[in-house]
């Protein structure tokens, strides 16, 4: 047997090896197997058991609840972090840094303590619900609750991946497009908007995921009536509790499935619209 | 278009960037404000295009008065020195913005903008560049299209905010005689900012010096370097020796050597500072008659292409002093470090030291490449 040929040539930077195998076994650990269980425990069933659980009407129903008040609080977080970011980024004004602060907050309060305050402030007899009622809104226990806890969850995402784009945008470069005869929308338009859009998609992703897996603070303000406020996650969750490990399984893998399709389709979206791709 | 600048003043915080500064910029000129950093010509010219507004003064464009004006509406075409081209945008459409971004009843039709764009990218000869991202251009090329864009949208004036800065030295040479063709073929007053002595001279057609948010100087190139106005400009412009002096009743003594100053016919006794460029200075194997010569020796010897570069100091005083001469003439009687030689300044220009800030602490000063 002839020998390997032994010098590769070399790589300019160092270390592709290592670091591969080492993300790739972390990786491993702590998101593939875990996922790899989901999907083991649902092999349990047969096809047809499968499917009938996974398209249970009720199952349905908190998809779409879990999806769509996913999409339409990560479309809220994008719009107004942007805006957030914006301000942050662009203006001077006494209490910035707390103001900066407070965006993180979310982040860091436990998400059943949001969702017991916000369902406080939301109740028909809460702060902002006793506004509403007369209106003949109502937030709390219904789908709408459901949208005001992601995307108050999900706020900080956008805001933090914008902000620092916007941070590096030369001003040079808006100064030139306003020498050429453009007006501020236009600048906005066609030379800021581009510029962020790949942040403002990241931040848009990352709101929308979160979303689709928060359980904690949207439980105890969407009242959780089956087939109208339930979300998948308690779903999951309950049919754990009556230790229906295989039908939690099948609903988890479906959930995963579907995230996973979107996060692609969203990061395919992301390579097309880069720079220069347009 | 001509440019009037009437009394500007500008202040950031403490800092007076500019401080009354009055200018008249002539229709079709290609003018350059020169000068050190932090001596507010870049700002001087961000007012001018509207990009930073005066706390005091006006700015008037063929007489009428555009200091209120926004920059989209005072016509100007802007050249930044890091070129501040659209990244996203191919080349073409960077010089097609100011076309697309017009009015819809202004705005030309797709194949008006085609055959403009294609005709400034034939002017920068980068037509075949357009499909390009900026991020793929040479910073000269990229330079090149940036003033494309500038000219796209037929600005009364150009401005340009260190054009060459961030370019290395060989494509500053090229562009900046490119430069000066193309304000020969266009005409349009035009005003750039440069640190660069040398980019001064060699492009503008006159030379602000400025020092300090003050105009030290306003001149044709020739002006300002044969006949500098103040002790600043005759440190900025080209190398200079500079020698303790006094001045009495009409003359100037530097050591044993006497100037006469009739426009410094009332000076008693008072210091003055004597500046001399190193090649008006001659070296002398033997001293002169009529106090007109220094006794030196020579320290260094330093050959520089076409001239050779010698360092002497100055035997009793112990002053050094740069002289250059070109290399034929040193060849004739080459001198060695050692030698005692006599020097004798051909052209000196005394200045009263009555401010002694301008004073640099070294005894020969310049900037950049020698002239």
């Amino acid at each position: 047997m002839r020998m390997m040929p032994r010098s590769r040539p070399p790589r300019v930077l160092p270390g592709f090896g290592l670091t591969l195998g080492f993300s790739l076994a972390y990786l491993g650990l702590i998101v593939l197997i875990p996922l790899a269980m989901a999907f083991l425990r649902a092999f349990n069933l047969d096809w047809n058991e499968f499917w009938a659980i996974v398209t249970a009407p009720r199952v349905l129903a908190s998809y779409r609840l879990t999806f769509g008040a996913s999409l339409i609080a990560a479309l809220i977080n994008t719009g107004f972090g942007l805006i957030v970011a914006w301000v942050l980024v662009r203006y001077p004004f006494p209490g910035k840094r707390l103001i900066d602060a407070l965006v993180d907050l979310p982040f860091a309060l436990p998400t059943a303590v949001a969702g017991i305050t916000l369902t406080t402030l939301y109740a028909g007899n809460g702060w902002i619900g006793q506004f509403l009622k007369p209106l003949d809104i109502k937030v709390a226990f219904t789908p709408l609750g459901v949208v005001v806890a992601l995307t108050f969850i999900g706020l900080p995402f956008v805001v933090r991946t914008v902000q620092p784009v916007l941070e590096d945008l030369e001003a040079e470069v808006e100064e030139a497009a306003a020498s050429l005869g453009a007006r501020r929308w236009q600048i906005f338009q066609r030379i800021i908007f581009p510029a962020i859009r790949p942040a403002l998609l990241t931040g848009f992703t990352l709101a929308f995921a979160r979303a689709i897996g928060e359980y904690g603070s949207v439980i105890f303000i969407a009242g959780n009536l089956p087939m109208v406020s339930e979300i998948t996650p308690l779903l999951i969750v309950s049919k754990l509790e009556q230790y229906d490990y295989n039908g939690a399984a099948a609903v988890a893998v479906v959930m995963l499935v579907l995230s996973f399709l979107l996060l692609l389709m969203i990061n395919l979206l992301q390579r097309w619209s880069r720079p220069g791709r347009g | 278009m001509s440019i009037d600048i009437q009394g500007l003043y500008k202040r950031f915080g403490e800092f007076v960037a500019l401080d009354h500064i009055s200018l008249a910029i002539p229709e079709g000129q290609l003018v350059a404000l020169l000068g050190p950093s932090g001596c507010g010509k870049t700002t001087l010219l961000r007012i001018i295009a509207g990009l930073e507004y005066a706390d005091q003064g006006q700015v008037l464009f063929n007489g009428e008065d555009a200091s209120r004006r926004h920059v989209r509406e005072r016509g100007v075409g802007f050249v930044f020195q890091h070129y501040a081209l659209f990244q996203h945008m191919s080349v073409f459409e960077n010089v097609a913005f100011g076309l697309r971004v017009r009015p819809r009843a202004t705005r030309p039709s797709e194949a008006q903008i085609r055959a403009k764009v294609g005709a400034l990218l034939e002017l920068v000869q980068l037509s075949w560049l357009g499909d390009r991202l900026p991020s793929q251009l040479s910073g000269g090329q990229r330079q090149r299209i940036a003033l494309a864009r500038a000219l796209a949208v037929e600005p009364r004036v150009l401005l340009l905010d260190e054009p060459f800065g961030a370019l290395d030295t060989k494509v500053r040479k090229e562009l900046r005689r490119w430069l000066r063709r193309l304000h020969d073929e266009l005409h349009i007053t035009s005003v750039f900012v440069t640190h660069d002595q040398e980019e001064a001279l060699e492009v503008a057609d006159r030379i602000v010096v400025m020092n300090r948010g003050h105009i030290e100087q306003v001149g044709s190139p020739e002006e300002v370097y044969e006949s500098p106005a103040t002790p600043f400009v005759y440190q900025f412009l080209g190398h200079i020796n500079l020698f303790h002096s006094r001045v009495h009743a009409g003359w100037a003594r530097v050591g044993h050597l006497r100037v006469r100053v009739p426009e410094y016919g009332d000076a008693e006794h008072a210091p003055a500072l004597a500046y001399v460029r190193p090649h008006d200075i001659d070296v002398l194997r033997e001293p002169e008659d009529g106090d007109t010569t220094l006794p030196a020796t020579v320290q260094r010897v330093s050959s520089l292409g076409s001239t050779v570069r010698l360092e002497v100091m100055q035997t009793p005083g112990g002053e050094f002093a740069e002289v250059e001469m070109t290399r034929e003439r040193y060849a004739a009687d080459p001198l060695r470090p050692g030698d005692l030689v006599f020097v004798k300044p051909r052209h000196l220009r005394i200045f009263l030291n009555e401010d002694p800030q301008p004073v640099a602490p070294m005894h020969w000063h310049g900037d950049g490449d020698g002239i």
